[in-house]
């Protein structure tokens, strides 16, 4: 194996502000008033709801209960007595609400008896049990994709013979250093947690990618592996270049392959896992602690001292803020995430949750224009140049705005890994990003009509199909019995021919009972017939 | 606390469409001077009267579309487009001919069609080829490179044509450019080697415009190097240029002009590194720009050597191939990120 790096196409070099964030040592921050936890933090859909108004919960307890598929657990982070259940404004692109708690923190961070069982010696677990307590500790991928853990090293070793395991540690985008100083900070944890993982998989390797730019972190990181003498683990430094920390990109940097759209990085034996990911695995399997809170870089020209927080899922912004001396008179631009794939929120009554990584606030001096200062597209070709997927972001540009879905997807849109580059280098200061996501979810919301479109029309089709089927059943089923009572009226006929006249009383006796076959054989089509039009009154009720 | 959270781009402006425009007008700095030392000051006046219409045309329009007029007007596009007209046509144009040449391309190409990024054509090679069409005898009198051109009674002359009536001297001062030279000779059956000893022939190629060639060269390699635009057009340009009169000029040098004289005659240079590369019309897909270049080469070749009446084709092969580049653009995607499909 050996630790060849390869060059991504594009990217772009950008002022990385880190410094601003790593000057002060990682606080824990002071309990707030209360927690505002939603049900959704991860992909897919939210749990069920396990508590009322009222209700008093244990730091760890689980809040929601995981529905069949695509939800995920989230649990109290402290202790405290749940005041409200209701919607919340939740940290999303386009001002989202979403069911939630608010708890009143008491202070206590009382566990209960909720705290999981610590599996300390884990390399001896079975690998099933494993899975289970990173699904219960609502484990997800801390990288910004909030992706079930669970779910990702789950169908990681059903593919068996994982080649290779990387570990996210590029933290390439600007601003944010909340991975830097986790690994400055808890480097032996984080090692540990990529031992879960290594127990899991079982890969033939493990590479750790970091950029050049976290010379502390990297020293850390490597003396931590050193330590274990762990021959599979290796920490590789790759030169600093957004978005080289994009899961696809690193990816292709650390081992040359490139993941196709549609196709999962499983089935070409490749696993990537964030850093902090790593560290709330050791905390989970180790600790038997759940996911109940993450570091958040606060940073920005609009706070008064940027720096990093081990915050409580839940955390209101404000309280945040605060903690870091309050806002500055800049403070005109509040964005989660960092410069370059964060985006605007329009308060800061919002909670931390799992996918917040970045508190930026940002003055407007710093973006200096106004909307109607974007420039026509002059298709100057500079995005093409930094496109790492090798998109043509003009020609989708202009495809968006003519709102074509069909010559959107035919340039490739959902090979778009929203970096934003292409708005970065953008001689026109179009915001091409903000296009894009407008096109995926109107392609999505299409597909979401079409998928419908075809159900009706399936069920419809087939409710034809099952009436006529019916039908042709039962008027075989009527031929045969007239056919049959024929043939019986014949045989009859011949009998009484033969038989002669000399009987009469037989005769009689004989046609009575013919009577009464026919009122039967009317009685029950009768019925039958009732039946079907009930069946097909049940049916047009379902449909 | 309430913030904005309009869905602009987070990063900062510094107007950078402009500081391009601006700099490809550095760029085409030392050609205009080796303009003005071999044809005189009717280049200034050329450049200064289609400023004048060309910028004037831009702040109407745009008042009319309803439009910034200050923004877009600081965006340089509209100047570019008057410059490259401007020196294009013959030194000491008439003042009638730049106005309509930049009315056809500001008023017609460009806001016509949507403004700033919007138009299909080149604008300064509409307005090119409609003067061209319908005016050819106004725009072949070029000045003699060799006439004294700093004199007064010259440049009194040169004014005298642009607002004035006739001069019958104006046609005696003018002599035909290298290319037209050419192309009538070898319709006169004249062999390339008697050509090449007319008065308006210099050491390689036109007397004067060799060095305004180089002058745009030069500035053409600077864009280059500020990676303002990219090798892809004009290298293509003029590597199948420089291919194609050499494949005709080693078959028969007598009637074929070798390549040193294609590459440095006329709009060579000017076209290639300044007109072809006009992102807006231009393809922008890496394989597209070199499709897109080498078609160019292959249309102005054509349209010099078998084109009659027109002798040179700049303007018509950027129009003919404006029309191509949605096609190719469109099937010239690159490879997305780990494509393997067919």
């Amino acid at each position: 194996m050996s630790s060849q790096q390869y060059i991504m196409h594009g990217g772009v070099h950008v002022a990385g502000h880190k410094a601003l964030s790593t000057d002060k040592a990682m606080s824990t921050l002071a309990l707030p008033e209360r927690l505002m936890i939603p049900t959704r933090q991860h992909r897919g859909i939210g749990g069920k709801l396990l508590v009322a108004e009222g209700d008093y919960v244990y730091k760890g307890q689980p809040l929601t209960e995981q529905r069949a598929t695509g939800s995920y657990l989230v649990h109290a982070s402290t202790s405290g007595t749940i005041e409200k259940v209701g919607r919340f404004l939740v940290p999303h692109r386009s001002g989202y609400s979403c069911i939630g708690v608010s708890i009143k923190v008491d202070g206590k961070e009382d566990w209960g008896n909720y705290r999981l069982a610590p599996m300390k010696d884990f390399v001896t677990i079975d690998n099933a049990l494993l899975l289970d307590r990173i699904n219960d500790a609502g484990v997800v991928g801390l990288g910004g994709a909030v992706f079930p853990t669970a779910v990702k090293i789950g169908s990681g070793a059903k593919q068996g013979a994982l080649k290779t395991l990387i570990i996210n540690a590029a933290e390439c985008e600007p601003y944010i250093t909340c991975d830097d100083v986790l690994m400055r900070t808890e480097a032996d944890q984080i090692v540990t947690g990529i031992q879960v993982m290594l127990k899991m998989l079982s890969p033939e390797q493990c590479l750790i990618g970091i950029e050049d730019n976290k010379p502390e972190a990297i020293a850390a990181l490597k003396e931590a592996v050193a330590k274990l003498d762990h021959r599979t683990i290796k920490v590789i430094v790759i030169p600093t270049i957004y978005p080289s920390g994009d899961a696809k990109q690193l990816t292709k940097i650390l081992t040359g392959v490139e993941i196709a759209k549609g196709k999962r990085s499983y089935e070409l034996g490749i696993l990537c896992h964030n850093v902090a990911t790593a560290h709330s695995l050791y905390k989970a399997v180790v600790l038997g602690e759940p996911l109940l809170s993450r570091l958040v870089t606060v940073t920005g020209a609009g706070v008064k001292e940027p720096q990093n927080f081990d915050v409580l899922l839940g955390t209101p912004f404000t309280h945040l803020v605060q903690a870091a001396g309050g806002y500055t008179n800049k403070a005109e631009r509040l964005l989660m995430g960092g410069l370059m794939m964060g985006y605007p929120m329009h308060t800061d009554e919002i909670p931390v949750v799992k996918a917040t990584n970045c508190v930026l606030v940002l003055p407007e001096s710093d973006l200096a224009y106004s909307s109607d200062m974007a420039m026509p597209c002059t298709r100057c070709g500079k995005c093409v140049e930094v496109c790492p997927p090798k998109l043509l972001p003009q020609q989708l540009y202009w495809h968006s705005r003519a709102n074509d879905l069909e010559r959107v997807q035919k340039h490739n849109l959902a090979d778009c890994i929203e970096c934003g580059c292409c708005s970065y280098v953008c001689p026109s200061n179009i915001d091409l990003v903000s296009y894009f996501t407008h096109a995926k979810g109107a392609l999505r919301e299409e597909r979401q009509k079409q998928e419908k479109i075809d159900q009706a029309r399936e069920r419809f089709e087939f409710r034809d199909f099952r009436i006529q089927r019916d039908k042709e059943e039962r008027d075989a089923k009527r031929a045969e019995h007239k056919a049959a009572l024929q043939k019986k009226k014949a045989a009859m006929a011949a009998k009484k021919a033969q038989e002669g006249e000399n009987s009469v009383s037989a005769t009689d006796s004989k046609q009575d009972a013919i009577k009464a076959a026919l009122a039967r054989v009317q009685a029950k089509k009768k019925a039958q017939q009732e039946q079907t039009s009930d069946s097909s009154k049940t049916e047009s009720k379902q449909d | 606390m309430e913030f904005t959270s309009d869905n602009l781009s987070n990063h900062v402006d510094n107007r950078k469409v402009a500081r391009e425009m601006q700099n490809v007008l550095l760029a085409l700095v030392p050609g205009i001077v080796a303009m003005v030392w071999f044809f005189g000051l009717g280049v200034l006046s050329n450049i200064i009267l289609a400023s004048i219409f060309g910028l004037g045309f831009e702040a109407l329009l745009l008042k009319i579309r309803g439009r910034s007029v200050k923004v877009f007007l600081g965006d340089y596009s509209a100047l570019l487009t008057s410059v490259l007209l401007a020196i294009s046509l013959p030194a000491f144009a008439q003042w009638w001919l730049l106005a309509v040449a930049l009315f056809f391309a500001i008023v017609i190409a460009k806001h016509l069609y949507g403004g700033l990024g919007y138009n299909p054509f080149n604008p300064a090679m509409v307005g090119f080829a409609v003067v061209m069409v319908s005016f050819p005898a106004e725009m072949v009198g070029w000045l003699s490179p060799t006439a004294s051109h700093f004199s007064q009674p010259v440049f009194l002359d040169g004014l005298d044509h642009v607002f004035g009536g006739i001069s019958s001297q104006w046609d005696s001062m003018t002599m035909a450019t290298p290319l037209n030279a050419m192309q009538t000779g070898l319709g006169m059956d004249k062999k390339m080697a008697d050509i090449g000893q007319l008065p308006s022939f210099g050491l390689v190629a036109g007397k004067g415009w060799e060095w305004v060639s180089l002058g745009f060269l030069l500035g053409g390699l600077w864009l280059v190097m500020k990676k303002i635009i990219t090798w892809h057009i004009p290298m293509t340009l003029l590597a199948v240029l420089a291919g194609l009169s050499g494949l005709f000029w080693l078959i028969d040098a007598e009637h074929y002009a070798n390549p040193t004289f294609h590459l440095l005659a006329g709009g060579t240079m000017l076209g290639a590194f300044f007109i072809a590369t006009d992102p807006v019309t231009a393809s922008t897909t890496p394989l597209g720009k070199i499709i897109y270049g080498a078609t160019i080469a292959f249309f102005l070749y054509t349209i010099r050597v078998w084109g009659s009446g027109y002798p040179d084709g700049v303007a018509f092969s950027v129009l003919i191939m404006n029309m191509a580049v949605p096609l190719i653009d469109y099937y010239t995607q690159p490879k997305v990120f780990g494509e393997s499909r067919q």
